[in-house]
């Protein structure tokens, strides 16, 4: 019973990792996607490119991207709730604080590491750029379907054969991850722990777990395979194809026009401060 | 109306060695409806992958009195269409409807006919309020009725199936059979469901180690017990015995 639970703690019966959009009725989610992608791109822009330690603009910056996942319909706070996912990326910048020569402003008691106030500052502005640029991406990816994500990619002559390696791996990562997930839940359902029986060792676990992983690509391969007979029986040739898509509108013109006004005016705040 | 297939002394072996087809004959009439049955690896799903072209064995197919080669493929895999035992390998766009658009949009249809046979595609097998779904959230018998949509909006004059009624519950088993029942198309059925066999279509090929062993009519062959038992096959009972 200790095992069964166990197992169904571990193992999920269905992945949804990728399913960031969020369907609602907005002007946000109306928009071309093609407007969105740029917008997105230049608040991204707008924030890696203001100087250190700009909290004032980068606290507006921040300010619109909270109204428009007000205007999105997602919620206020939608977009921060999500942003922890991007915390692991922030160990990278980790060391920044310590390795970054300037004046010091405090010492790591028993290691002696020394913190610079140069290098806190780096690491703030890091951590602030990168707190903001992985909400922008969160908005853009709640109010855009992926298919038009990829279609806007398309339209902005992005490599095609990337937009369509994008596109498949957003397709059969569910189902891969799913195959791992029903492999994990085999092989936790035949591994019982017994009293008074040693457990194989960590080797021969390890070995099982790489054979896992090998069979899983073995697998991806011949999925890959019979997608690929999937796709030239119904005439693929090579190209990616796509219907056509309605043009900007009005609406999309005016949220680039404001996009551009706004951070053009947080750009001069940032160097008039 | 020349939707026929005629296959005459096909032979493929697969890379590895493995002899798969060995020596198939084979003629279908328009409009018939066949089943092919024969136990695992018998060479089923290989015979069924060289009706489009996407193998190649030596031989001869032809497919509405074309011959299957590399400078008519398209033709041909517009004329037949292929719906593929697991429906997460046909589905592999973001959304149903950009599934079902694919094989029109190869095409060469205007975005207004494209519309058209998707609709149409969709509501013939009861799925048009899925168009703008993502494939993934489906159940098994909705996917399986979105992958044989991808194919019916290219309007094929042959409809080939491997295994429609694998994994599906009996309820959308009953309704795929239902639903392929009133489809006109000329089909060639690959199945181990001898009930639907059975049910759907009137012609039977028995197929083993790469060979047609036998080739009549459904009620017939299912008469006869020792041929569907030596082939790793069993005829559908038609009072259910109840194990004790």
């Amino acid at each position: 019973m200790e095992l069964l639970e166990k197992n169904s703690k571990v193992c999920p019966v269905h992945i949804n990792i990728l399913d960031v959009y969020h369907a609602r009725q907005s002007r946000i989610h109306r928009l071309d996607p093609r407007a969105k992608l740029l917008g997105s791109l230049m608040v991204i822009l707008t924030t890696m490119l203001l100087p250190e330690g700009a909290w004032l603009p980068q606290g507006i910056l921040f300010g619109l991207i909270v109204l428009l996942s007000f205007a999105s319909r997602l919620g206020i706070f939608f977009t921060v709730r999500r942003s922890f996912i991007a915390i692991p990326f922030l160990l990278a910048a980790l060391p920044l604080p310590f390795l970054t020569p300037g004046p010091p402003l405090w010492s790591l008691p028993g290691l002696g590491w020394v913190v610079t106030s140069t290098g806190l500052m780096r690491f703030l502005t890091i951590l602030v750029r990168t707190w903001i640029a992985v909400q922008a991406s969160i908005i853009l990816s709640a109010t855009t379907p992926a298919s038009d994500l990829l279609w806007g990619l398309n339209a902005f002559r992005f490599p095609r054969l990337i937009v369509a390696i994008i596109g498949f791996m957003l397709r059969y990562l569910f189902i891969l991850a799913d195959e791992a997930l029903r492999m994990l839940r085999a092989r936790a359902s035949r591994s019982p722990r017994l009293a008074g029986i040693k457990r194989p060792g960590l080797i021969w676990q390890s070995r099982v777990s790489g054979a896992m992983v090998g069979s899983l690509f073995l697998r991806s391969l011949e999925r890959s395979e019979r997608v690929h007979a999937a796709m030239l029986s119904r005439g693929y040739d090579g190209e990616m194809r796509r219907l056509y898509q309605p043009a900007f509108r009005t609406l999309d013109w005016l949220l680039l026009l404001g996009m551009i006004l706004i951070l053009c005016g947080i750009f001069s705040l940032s160097y008039w401060s | 109306m020349h939707h026929t297939v005629d296959i005459r002394s096909l032979y493929f072996t697969y890379g590895d060695g493995t002899q798969a087809l060995r020596g198939v004959d084979l003629y279908i009439a328009p409009s018939e409806k066949v089943a092919l049955v024969g136990p695992n690896g018998s060479g089923k799903s290989t015979l069924l992958l060289h009706l489009n072209g996407i193998l190649e064995g030596d031989g001869e197919i032809k497919v509405c009195g074309k011959p299957v080669r590399a400078d008519n493929l398209g033709e041909v895999r517009a004329a037949v269409g292929i719906v593929f035992q697991d429906p997460d390998d046909q589905l592999f766009s973001q959304s149903v409807y950009d599934d079902v658009a694919f094989g029109p949009i190869y095409m060469g249809c205007s975005p207004a006919e494209v519309d058209r046979r998707v609709e149409q595609a969709l509501t013939s097998v009861g799925m048009q309020a899925a168009r703008n779904r993502v494939s993934h959230h489906l159940s098994q018998g909705e996917k399986k009725r979105v992958a044989i949509a991808t194919v019916l909006s290219m309007d094929p004059e042959i409809l080939v199936l491997d295994e429609p009624s694998a994994g599906l519950d009996p309820r959308a088993r009953r309704e795929l059979i239902n639903l392929l029942a009133t489809l006109p198309q000329t089909m060639l059925v690959a199945s181990h469901d001898m009930h639907l066999v059975a049910e759907l279509t009137p012609r039977m090929i028995v197929i083993d180690q790469g060979r047609v062993v036998a080739d009549g009519s459904t009620g017939e062959l299912l008469a006869k017990k020792d041929l569907l038992e030596a082939h790793g096959l069993e005829a559908p009972c038609s009072e259910l015995t109840l194990a004790t």
